[in-house]
């Protein structure tokens, strides 16, 4: 990879001694995206991949939004709401939207909306999603009611995310596939083109609403092009075919940070990484039901030398298994482990280990991560064989009960509460190879408690009985790195979305 | 002649459907593609959706026959990652892979020729030589790597064409040379075998004792003859440069039947592989049939073996 963007900057070099054109694109305010991706549909409940998340707020608005710096909620499509009862939630909505075919948005989008996709027959993609609606009512023309099945704190949270709101006579005439072949939303931006697989292209909402947390700039197009090859990407960089692109690996944004009409920006994510240890009943690592052995290996890593030196600018240390932000990630009874390699191999020698120990460790990506690991598990006498496979082949592993240490990481799609995150691994479902029964009720409490304290509280406690006993290792977050033309203003958030509705050029 | 083209035919069936046994059980065989649709974020409650709504709890062998009876009667599925027709999707991107398979074909054939006839001409020359280093770089040359070589020097230095794309017919020529570039060695040391063994004929000598001009003697009678085996291996060929273009397509963003293959193989959309894979072999198999038929009508020996 390295020799290859190498090679590709060479090509540079007669150019930059040339100087090089003038930037096409600010005086038509249109932005190339490129993508590895495409998505399985626009329509945002028919999709999985972080492209859909991206077209999806921008030509779609949620009841709710979620200011990415502040972390605070306002009124979008909805202007105020409140709590009735435990389960039921609310909302006045905003007068005088229209969808972009001219559709005027009322109480009744919304209750079609969300009645038609927590139905389990519509096959939404994502089921964690919507499963939690019971159903919505319609109280008046601008006044609607959401009633969760059971008490779901984290309401608010799922409707400024992923839970669009569609233009009802629309969407019952033509469905999700009519709706991926022509997108209609309220959003900041239309979609003008869809090739599927190949090409989707955004215009700006000449009439979206005033007062508007998205707040519009000058971006009139967004071009957006699935290109599956890196190295392609990084070609039409530096040809000045491309404006932006994301999830660009960290050694080849170093190199790109030297091209002067090219910027490297980098940001934390949501996105978490840690290791997992099989200590169930018939682990086949039965070394790992030693609480020794797990502190061990907690006390080998050195996760700040590895999330500086490798993981990239903006990683941070994690103490627990959960993003910071999330509402619920309270860290603050946990206990914390040093980098203290004699301590580790004390361990290890007290729990009858001092002689050696073999492991194996599943992972899926960012190799070079899984590698360091391994060097620093070497230093403290833990061989850990490296079993590297497709993400499905390692999940269907640790589902099996057939992993002995994993290093994984989880998104948690972006939705920054707790219940999103930690209980996927330790809430007794098919990933969790702890199960410690304590821990499931304290996070099946948290899950189901709205008073804010109670709820935090018993997160807390559950987190640091994960942390007592080294049930995972929490490693670092992952940063994403982009790269666009040097003369693009934007702003990295850890929810991975660029937002090019706010995005303006430098002067 | 009648007999022989039945027992090919029969033959080619066979194969296609042995190709898409193998294929549907490999496929099967690369993990739990419920797991893998519902992707990274999935919970529990989205994998086992996946699992009912598509059926992938049956047993494999009902699922390659209904998926088989399907296809015999044109019906080549749903996308799992698109939910559209995979007749329809495949339909949609064959044009783009035909025109780069038949323009690598035309590439290829254009520089092998006048390369391998020179060579042959001037045998054991530096021409000779040069036109053999030539073939050689080319088949050694990984083509993703000489694809990335003239990225690099028509679209980062020069600036001459797209990188990526298929717009327009700039978006071709890359492609064209990288794929064409790979499969022109094959022709050029048959043609200058070729072109060898018919110029030390008998009848050249003739000709040339007529007093025919130079140009005519090789262009005329020589190499007529050295060309014909050309023929069928383009028909080969094509099959190949059909398929090599999952690569190149992909390097090249050219959304083409190459480029579909990738994504559905990276989305574990199987049906669409399925059916690409099917696809591509039964051109393969095909173009294979019709080479046969070819020689078998120029040379009646074949038909006996």
């Amino acid at each position: 990879m390295r020799l290859h963007t190498a090679a590709l900057l060479t090509g540079l070099a007669p150019m930059l001694f040339a100087g090089h054109p003038a930037f096409a694109d600010q005086a038509n305010n249109s932005i190339r995206f490129a993508y590895d991706q495409a998505p399985e549909s626009i329509d945002p409940y028919f999709n999985n991949v972080r492209i859909g998340v991206i077209i999806g707020q921008h030509v779609w608005d949620t009841l709710v939004y979620r200011d990415p710096s502040s972390n605070e909620y306002k009124g979008l499509l909805a202007e105020s709401w409140e709590r009735i009862d435990d389960r039921t939630l609310e909302f006045k909505l905003r007068q005088g939207v229209t969808f972009h075919n001219g559709e005027a948005f009322n109480a009744d989008d919304v209750v079609y909306t969300l009645n038609f996709v927590a139905d389990p027959e519509n096959g939404v993609t994502t089921q964690q999603n919507v499963a939690w609606i019971d159903r919505a009512e319609k109280v008046d023309d601008y006044t609607v009611r959401v009633i969760s099945k059971e008490v779901f704190p984290a309401a608010i949270e799922y409707l400024s995310g992923p839970l669009a709101i569609h233009p009802n006579e629309y969407y019952e005439e033509v469905g999700p596939e009519g709706m991926d072949r022509n997108p209609v939303g309220t959003g900041p931006f239309k979609v003008v083109s869809n090739e599927p697989g190949k090409a989707i292209v955004l215009e700006k909402n000449e009439a979206y609403f005033e007062g508007s947390p998205k707040e519009q700039g000058p971006i009139e197009t967004v071009d957006i092009r699935i290109i599956p090859d890196r190295q392609t990407q990084v070609a039409e960089m530096l040809s000045q075919g491309m404006d932006f692109v994301m999830h660009v690996p960290k050694d080849q944004a170093e190199q790109m940070e030297q091209v002067p009409f090219l910027q490297v920006v980098s940001g934390e994510t949501m996105r978490i990484v840690f290791m997992q240890m099989n200590t169930l009943e018939n682990s086949p690592a039965p070394a790992l039901k030693d609480e020794r052995v797990r502190k061990a290996i907690m006390h080998a890593i050195d996760r700040e030398t590895i999330a500086s030196e490798i993981v990239g600018a903006g990683a941070r240390v994690l103490d627990v298994i959960c993003f910071p932000s999330q509402t619920g990630c309270d860290a603050s009874a946990a206990p914390t482990y040093d980098y203290d390699p004699e301590k580790s191999r004390a361990l290890l020698a007290e729990a009858g280990y001092g002689d050696g120990l073999a492991l194996d460790i599943v992972a899926y990506r960012e190799r070079n991560q899984t590698e360091a690991i391994i060097g620093y598990l070497k230093a403290v006498g833990i061989d850990a064989r490296l079993n590297f496979l497709q993400y499905a082949a390692m999940r269907e592993q640790i589902r099996a009960g057939e992993a002995e240490l994993t290093h994984q990481t989880w998104g948690s799609f972006s939705v920054n509460d707790v219940s999103a995150s930690t209980p996927v691994y330790f809430k007794f479902e098919a990933d969790d190879i702890t199960r410690n029964p304590e821990v499931r009720d304290l996070l099946q409490k948290g899950d189901t408690t709205i008073e804010p304290e109670a709820r935090n509280a018993a997160y807390r406690d559950a987190l640091a009985l994960i942390a007592e006993h080294v049930y995972g290792v929490p490693l670092w977050s992952l940063p994403v790195y982009y790269v666009a033309t040097s003369d693009l203003d934007f702003t990295a958030y850890p929810d991975e979305m660029p937002r090019f509705w706010e995005m303006d050029w430098k002067d | 002649m009648l007999r022989f083209a039945t027992r090919r035919l029969a033959l080619a069936l066979l194969v296609a459907l042995t190709v898409s046994a193998i294929s549907f059980f490999l496929l099967r065989l690369s993990g739990d593609i419920a797991i893998a649709l519902a992707g990274e974020g999935a919970r529990d409650i989205d994998i086992e959706a996946i699992r009912a709504q598509y059926g992938l709890d049956r047993p494999l062998l009902f699922q390659y026959g209904e998926w088989l009876l399907q296809v015999l009667g044109g019906d080549l599925g749903t996308s799992l990652f698109f939910r559209t027709s995979v007749g329809a999707l495949v339909l949609d991107k064959l044009p783009v892979t035909l025109i780069l398979g038949i323009s690598s074909l035309l590439f290829a054939l254009l520089i092998s020729i006048p390369l391998g006839v020179l060579a042959a001409i001037y045998r054991n020359t530096w021409i000779d030589r040069l036109a053999l280093s030539i073939a050689v770089v080319g088949q050694a040359l990984p083509n993703f790597f000489f694809a990335l070589i003239l990225v690099m020097i028509f679209s980062i230095g020069l600036r001459w064409l797209p990188v990526s794309g298929s717009g327009s017919w700039q978006n071709f020529v890359m492609p064209t040379i990288a794929l064409g570039y790979y499969v022109a060695p094959a022709f050029m040391r048959l043609v200058r075998a070729g072109m060898v063994e018919v110029l030390s004929a008998d009848y050249i000598r003739t000709a040339r004792a007529k007093g025919l001009s130079r140009r005519s003697v090789i262009v005329k009678h020589a190499l007529r003859n050295a060309v014909v085996p050309v023929v069928s291996l383009s028909a080969v060929q094509l099959g190949y440069l059909l398929g090599g273009s999952v690569v190149i397509e992909t390097i090249f963003a050219l959304d083409g039947l190459g480029f579909l293959a990738y994504e559905s193989i990276t989305q574990k959309d199987f049906p669409v592989t399925q059916a690409v894979v099917m696809l591509l072999s039964v051109f393969y198999v095909l173009l294979t049939f019709v080479g046969d038929l070819v020689n078998a009508w120029l040379d009646p020996r074949i038909r006996v073996a």
